[in-house]
């Protein structure tokens, strides 16, 4: 559908949430935790932080739950009783200013769960999932969204994008049917946009350093390039901090907890970067050194999600540079590899 | 729910327990929901899920033929903490199964060929169903050689299978152990695989060869069957990456823009040369 604009006055915002609360929806926002910023639940937008620059854990949990009950089980007689968890209970959800690059990123988590077989969990938390983007008034030396296809004002995976204008109101974009459909639950706080509504001059001046398919060449054609990809992870401890942070990373593993009686099957966060991703029962593991499974992590993100699926796994918001311990800066590492001699 | 739970498995029932080797185990399986195994079905190469309720699942492939109807089996090694909760199970006792998952043998574009089948230790059980699978259809193809190898002559896994392989005339059978793994009794031959496989000396003329065993086995083997002529098409193997999901999801068996779960296990040589050596 073609994007609708009105005006969101800036005390219009709190309005929202109490209509949004009041329909039955949970409303989860950037919201100040000490030093972090975090999406939690709000009640009212007087929780929320909505001058953030970026939060320190993505919004992915909503569609990818950290830890996630795919199966319960239990034995009863002699034959073991297996059930589903029951999707339909989960709460209609939206997420209120979340950045472009959060919004983008559902997209690349979206084509990892659905590109061929259909994974019902995640659909089934997207389908209840309300977008309410917020485009970027600051950036930070991490952020590269304009480097990756994106910006700080990108409307790719928002249902509705605001931005907030010099007087302080909202430019709301309305993008999508859902964000259609949740501006029904209070269309009079959607006003006529004026005329001279100027979003660009109300975002971030992010720097293009490269684009990201030659970044996905460039590390296709450097593959073999041991030295560089070592020389990268020299320092690399293998937490997998970046994976857990980043709102596109879907490795994930399977764990049973409980008794041979009764118990649950749970899919769990996983990271390429562990050693334990990918060792063989026999002791043998395909990728043994830090080189190669950072190379796995770049190589994932710009040249095999868009070669299998269409999609760059990679939306440039900066955190898995922020979260190392030892400041490996991808935005860097990338610029590295493009400058690297052939 | 409009999408059905993609890791819900079947249960199945344990119907037989054979004791192949030290450590290792075949079950045969049976669907819990006699409705649910008639609507089963799949081919040689593909693998499945299996899981003891409470301690996990793990990756075998499907060890009996597709043309032995109304069972399944796995042949498994006790490692970690799956297979060890498996080796503990009764016959009668129940296991979880999800599958079939991945690719297949292209067995009908063999027909008219002859087949070289080369396994190592643990290997073999993929190679059994795919050899069970072409020797139900026998006629289809002309010479059938098989190369067996394990580290000891305890090691050999489907040790009544070799036996009965053996004793057919349209089979021709080597198996051989690893220099030391040899008893006083034993008749077969002492080496390594690839290097048996050279003194074997095998025609490449209108041959398939399948190489089935651990990475470094499949490697050398690769080299040998190069030297005989083998085309890199002509050459299968399975891929054994470590998986969870089975349909390219969870990132584990993620080889170059490959999904071993999805896109193999099964892979031509030509295939393999063009991904990063990861497997």
């Amino acid at each position: 559908m073609e994007i609708e604009r009105r005006l969101l006055k800036k005390e219009a915002l709190a309005g929202l949430v109490e209509k949004i609360n009041a329909a039955g929806r949970k409303v989860h926002a950037p919201v100040c935790e000490g030093a972090r910023v975090e999406f939690a639940p709000i009640d009212s937008i007087a929780e929320a932080d909505l001058g953030y620059v970026q939060t320190t854990q993505s919004a992915k949990n909503l569609l990818f739950p950290r830890v996630e009950r795919i199966l319960s089980f239990k034995r009863r007689g002699g034959a073991m009783e297996t059930a589903d968890p029951d999707l339909s209970a989960l709460p209609e959800t939206v997420v209120l200013g979340m950045h472009p690059c959060d919004a983008a990123a559902i997209g690349s988590l979206g084509a990892i769960f659905t590109w061929d077989t259909q994974d019902a969990f995640f659909k089934a938390r997207l389908e209840k999932l309300t977008v309410v983007g917020l485009s970027c008034a600051a950036g930070d030396e991490y952020c590269f969204c304009a480097s990756v296809g994106l910006g700080p004002g990108s409307t790719e995976g928002s249902d509705i994008l605001l931005t907030r204008l010099a007087s302080g109101d909202f430019l709301a974009e309305i993008v999508t049917a859902k964000g259609k459909a949740l501006v029904e639950l209070a269309p009079e706080l959607f006003l006529p946009a004026p005329a001279g509504a100027d979003k660009d001059s109300a975002l971030a001046r992010i720097e293009k350093s490269f684009t990201r398919e030659e970044a996905g060449e460039r590390a296709k054609a450097r593959f073999d390039d041991d030295a560089l990809w070592d020389g990268q992870a020299l320092r690399c401890l293998g937490c997998g901090a970046c994976a857990y942070v980043c709102p596109t990373c879907a490795c994930f593993d399977i764990q049973d907890e409980g008794t041979t009686s009764r118990g649950v099957r749970l899919r769990c966060w996983d990271s390429c970067g562990f050693p334990a991703f990918t060792i063989h029962t026999s002791g043998h593991n395909p990728r043994e050194e830090q080189g190669a499974r950072w190379r796995q992590r770049l190589m994932h993100k710009f040249s095999y999600m868009p070669e299998r699926q269409d999609v760059f796994g990679c939306v440039g918001c900066g955190r898995c540079s922020r979260a190392c311990p030892v400041d490996m800066n991808i935005k860097e590492h990338l610029i590295d590899l493009l400058e690297a001699k052939s | 729910m409009s999408d059905a739970n993609v890791y819900k498995p079947s249960v199945m029932r344990i119907e037989k327990i054979t004791e192949e080797a030290p450590g290792v185990k075949t079950f045969r399986l049976l669907f819990n929901d006699p409705e649910e195994g008639r609507r089963f079905s799949f081919k040689a190469g593909q693998f499945g899920e299996y899981s003891v309720f409470g301690e996990g699942e793990c990756t075998f492939c499907i060890a009996s033929s597709p043309t032995r109807e109304g069972y399944i089996e796995c042949t498994f090694r006790q490692a970690g903490r799956v297979t060890s909760a498996l080796f503990e199970l009764e016959e009668g006792d129940t296991i979880g199964f999800r599958g079939p998952y991945g690719n297949t043998f292209p067995i009908e574009e063999w027909k008219g060929k002859n087949l070289l089948f080369i396994a190592g230790g643990i290997a073999l059980p993929p190679m059994r169903c795919l050899i069970w699978n072409c020797l139900d259809r026998r006629d289809w193809f002309r010479d059938v050689t098989i190369l067996y190898g394990a580290r000891t002559v305890a090691d050999l896994v489907y040790k009544r299978e070799l036996e009965e392989w053996a004793a057919r005339p349209d089979v021709k059978i080597v198996t051989t152990v690893d220099p030391g793994g040899e008893t006083p009794e034993w008749k077969g031959k002492v080496g390594f695989v690839p290097t048996v496989l050279e003194g074997m000396a095998p025609s490449s003329e209108n041959t398939i060869a399948i190489v089935c065993g651990p990475p470094i086995m499949i490697k050398f083997t690769f080299i040998a069957l190069d030297k005989a002529g083998f085309k890199p098409d002509a050459i299968f193997t399975t891929l054994e990456n470590r998986m969870k999901c089975g349909i390219g999801k969870c990132g584990r068996c993620n080889v170059g823009p490959v999904f071993v779960c999805k896109d193999g296990p099964v892979f031509t040589y030509a295939q393999i040369k063009d991904l990063p050596a990861e497997y």
